[in-house]
């Protein structure tokens, strides 16, 4: 407790009263701004917390006179972008996706629009550059399963692959090995008959005997494949799955069918078309 | 009224500091008015600086259609920067690093030779306070006055006259807001919109901003920001030395001081007749008397008040004057004087970096180029193998056009045999000729390219390329290093 309060005669301060073994305290005033500062910060949180969200409740926190919500403030916020973009994905809406193309103001904010949404929706699978990996096709080479042309890949896009949607795009490998509709050794002699196609190895009879009978309605007697069957090229270098001896002979034995989910449950038409546009400039568009 | 009697009153800050306890609010100061030659090199600093200020924004230029017409712009909702015949885009802002550079060694420089002339004559803080004394002057009269007024009760009277300062101190204050907001935005439509309450709202709180910062800096804190708040007066002393011309009293001559009596005799005393006139017109309220102290900004009203002291009381002038420490020391030990050695080590290099500065300057100026290219690989993926086994890259390629003309440009790689350029745009026309590129005036082009090369002559790894883009009949040319990647091999 202060108990007398006095001169201090060397600085003829007033003391605070506070004495410790004959040691007092002076009493130094803080400086008045600071002390108005600092009632004006108190005054401004009372202010603060009955305008805006601030003291915790057992359940929830007290809302605020003025109705702050930072929720709402994102979607208007959100609104306001949609609103901005109108202009241009209004007009992309309505103009067929072969016309896009013509108008460079429009196929610049597409190209934009397209890459938004592959980076959100595309790239766990195809990657953030379309490369693409194993089992999920580059999209930036020039080989294309169900077809390279603008208006193919915005199907594909809308309808996913080999999915619950009526119109995804379908077809079925047979799972020859496992199925029993080939031996292991058949399967061997046709798998070497597919390297042959690219040039690799020699083919027996046996397996030409094969791919006769069980792989031309899909992949064509030249093996070049078939993009109204999803049935890719064999003759090329470019391999979904991997092109070396034993992954064919896995895939014949075993087959493979990968699937897309169909997109426009979840995408507008407007990005979809945006997407179809970016995915032909990766560089492989036909 | 006698200014000896007149000012015996003022009493420097320090003295007045050292009587008081630890924490004191500021002690006023009034400054009083003076004429002389530094006043009028004052006034005359002070109305070109100002008339710069307010007038430059109004300039117009004529740079043609889709252009603004201001001559000095700094358009940031637009990002380009105006000047006369010059656009600067953002990607120059190498140039304001450059001209901030100058600025600083400008100020060492000037600073080595003359002491702390900025701040006594061009600092915004000494002509904004001096136009706000003036205005201050004007209302409430002259230092006694002011004192006199300060120390009576409120009353009418006072009231009309604080008021009426106020009010003009706030008018001038907006107006240096306002003419601030100028060189950002189109001066005359967005005076009228200001008026009309049609300005964006970051114009009027730019304008409030500084109306706040003027009024608060030149009418209240003034010397304050110089002592307190500014860090200049804190490093100038690294700059300044015995060579430097600073504000000096010669106290050899002017000591030991006295009151002087008209017709007794000068012999055994100094010639300071300490009238005080010298603190009483210091705008920082400091008496030179005491020698060099950090809160002196080196204005010279001083010397006025002393010569005007010293032609009163028939002694020559200059008591207090413009002078270097070695001369005063070489005087006071009586070996005559000590000339002026502009030429030292650290002028010549201040005005050594002030040159290659330039240099540098006009040198990256003159090789400025109305289109620059730009060229990024895309890393990923790396490269991509087509069906037939040809490698290809792809790149984004940016081209800035600066100049106010369409450009089409003819895109060629170099370093690279066999390889075919591809690409995606509505921009591009592809032919035998090669790859042209159009670019709309005052604009940057963006353009995705592809290069293929054959199995067989595709690098393994990394291969430097160069990409450039020319135009043969303007001769204008840009060119970019890159890279074409391979699969190791």
């Amino acid at each position: 407790m202060p108990t007398k309060i006095e001169k201090d005669t060397v600085s003829g301060q007033d003391t605070t009263g506070h004495e410790w073994d004959g040691v007092k305290e002076l009493n130094t005033p803080l400086p008045t701004w600071w002390v108005y500062t600092f009632y004006a910060t108190i005054a401004f949180a009372v202010v603060y917390s009955a305008l805006y969200p601030s003291w915790p409740w057992l359940t929830g926190h007290t809302q605020g006179l003025l109705g702050y919500s930072s929720r709402t403030e994102l979607s208007v916020v959100l609104a306001e972008q949609a609103k901005a973009r109108s202009k241009f994905v209004d007009k992309i809406r309505a103009t067929p996706l072969a016309d896009i193309r013509k108008e460079p103001e429009l196929f610049n904010f597409a190209l934009a629009g397209g890459r938004s949404a592959f980076q959100t929706n595309c790239l766990q699978c195809h990657g953030s550059g379309g490369a693409g990996s194993p089992g999920f096709p580059n999209l930036v080479d020039d080989e294309w399963l169900w077809g390279g042309t603008i208006d193919q890949i915005y199907t594909t896009i809308q309808h996913g692959i080999r999915n619950a949607d009526d119109k995804s795009r379908q077809s079925l490998m047979p799972r020859f090995g496992v199925d029993g509709v080939l031996t292991a050794a058949q399967v061997a002699a046709v798998t070497d008959y597919v390297l042959s196609l690219s040039g690799r190895g020699k083919a027996t009879p046996e397996g030409a005997k094969i791919w006769q009978e069980q792989c031309v309605a899909c992949h064509k007697a030249d093996g070049k494949g078939n993009q109204e069957l999803g049935a890719p090229n064999l003759t090329d270098g470019i391999w979904l799955y991997g092109g070396d001896r034993d992954t064919i002979y896995r895939t014949i034995f075993y087959a493979r069918n990968g699937s897309m989910p169909a997109w426009d449950t979840r995408l507008d038409d407007a990005t979809m078309k945006m997407l179809a546009i970016y995915v032909h400039s990766l560089g492989g568009g036909r | 009224m006698d200014a000896r009697l007149q000012n015996e009153d003022a009493v420097s800050l320090r003295t007045r500091k050292a009587e008081l306890p630890l924490y004191i609010s500021r002690i006023k100061v009034y400054p009083r008015a003076i004429k002389g030659l530094w006043r009028r090199v004052k006034w005359v600093v002070l109305v070109v600086l100002l008339g710069l200020y307010y007038v430059v924004p109004w300039l117009r230029w004529d740079r043609g259609p889709n252009a603004p017409d201001q001559a000095i712009l700094l358009d940031l909702d637009g990002r380009r920067g105006w000047l006369f015949d010059i656009v600067i885009w953002p990607q120059e802002i190498y140039f304001v690093t450059g001209l901030l550079i100058l600025g600083a060694f400008g100020l060492f420089f000037a600073t080595a030779l003359f002491g702390r002339v900025w701040c006594g004559f061009a600092c915004p803080q000494t002509v904004w306070t001096d136009l706000f004394m003036l205005v201050e002057r004007l209302i409430e009269g002259d230092r006694n006055e002011r004192m006199r007024l300060d120390r009576l009760p409120m009353s009418a009277s006072k009231a009309a006259r604080k008021g009426l300062k106020h009010i003009v101190w706030l008018a001038i204050a907006a107006a240096t807001g306002g003419a601030w907001v100028f060189y950002y935005v189109d001066a005359p439509s967005t005076l009228v919109k200001i008026f009309r309450g049609e300005a964006s709202l970051e114009v009027y709180v730019f304008i409030g901003l500084l109306t706040a910062t003027t009024y608060t800096l030149a009418g209240w804190a003034r010397e304050q920001v110089c002592t307190y708040m500014c860090p200049w007066p804190r490093f100038q002393a690294a700059m300044l030395d015995e060579q430097s011309v600073i504000v000096t009293y010669q106290k050899w001559r002017g000591e030991p001081r006295g009151k002087h009596k008209a017709g007794a005799s000068w012999d055994g005393r100094g010639d300071c007749v300490d009238c005080n006139l010298c603190v009483a017109v210091c705008p920082t309220g400091i008496d030179i008397r005491d020698g060099q102290q950090i809160e002196c900004i080196g204005c010279g009203l001083c010397i006025d008040a002393c010569n005007q002291t010293m032609s009163k009381v028939n002694r020559p002038p200059n008591l207090i004057l413009w002078d270097t420490l070695a001369n005063q020391q070489a005087k006071e030990k009586g070996v005559g004087g000590a000339a002026w050695r502009p030429l030292r080590p650290r002028t010549l290099l201040y005005a050594t970096l002030l040159v290659v500065v330039s240099a540098v300057m006009l040198g990256a100026f003159w090789l400025r180029t109305d289109i620059e290219l730009t060229v990024q690989r895309d890393r990923s993926p790396n490269f991509v193998r087509l069906s037939n086994g040809d490698i290809r890259n792809s790149y984004a390629v940016k081209i800035l056009n600066k100049s106010r003309d369409e450009q089409h440009l003819q895109l060629a790689v170099q370093g690279l045999p066999g390889a075919a350029i591809g690409f995606v745009g509505v921009d591009i026309q592809g032919g035998t000729a090669g790859t042209r590129l159009f670019v709309h005036p005052d604009s940057v082009g963006t353009f995705r390219i592809f290069l293929t090369v054959p199995a067989g002559s595709a690098p393994s790894g990394s291969k430097s390329i160069q990409f450039s883009v020319s135009d043969t009949t303007s001769q204008t040319h840009a060119s970019h290093e890159s890279v074409f990647v391979g699969p190791a091999r």
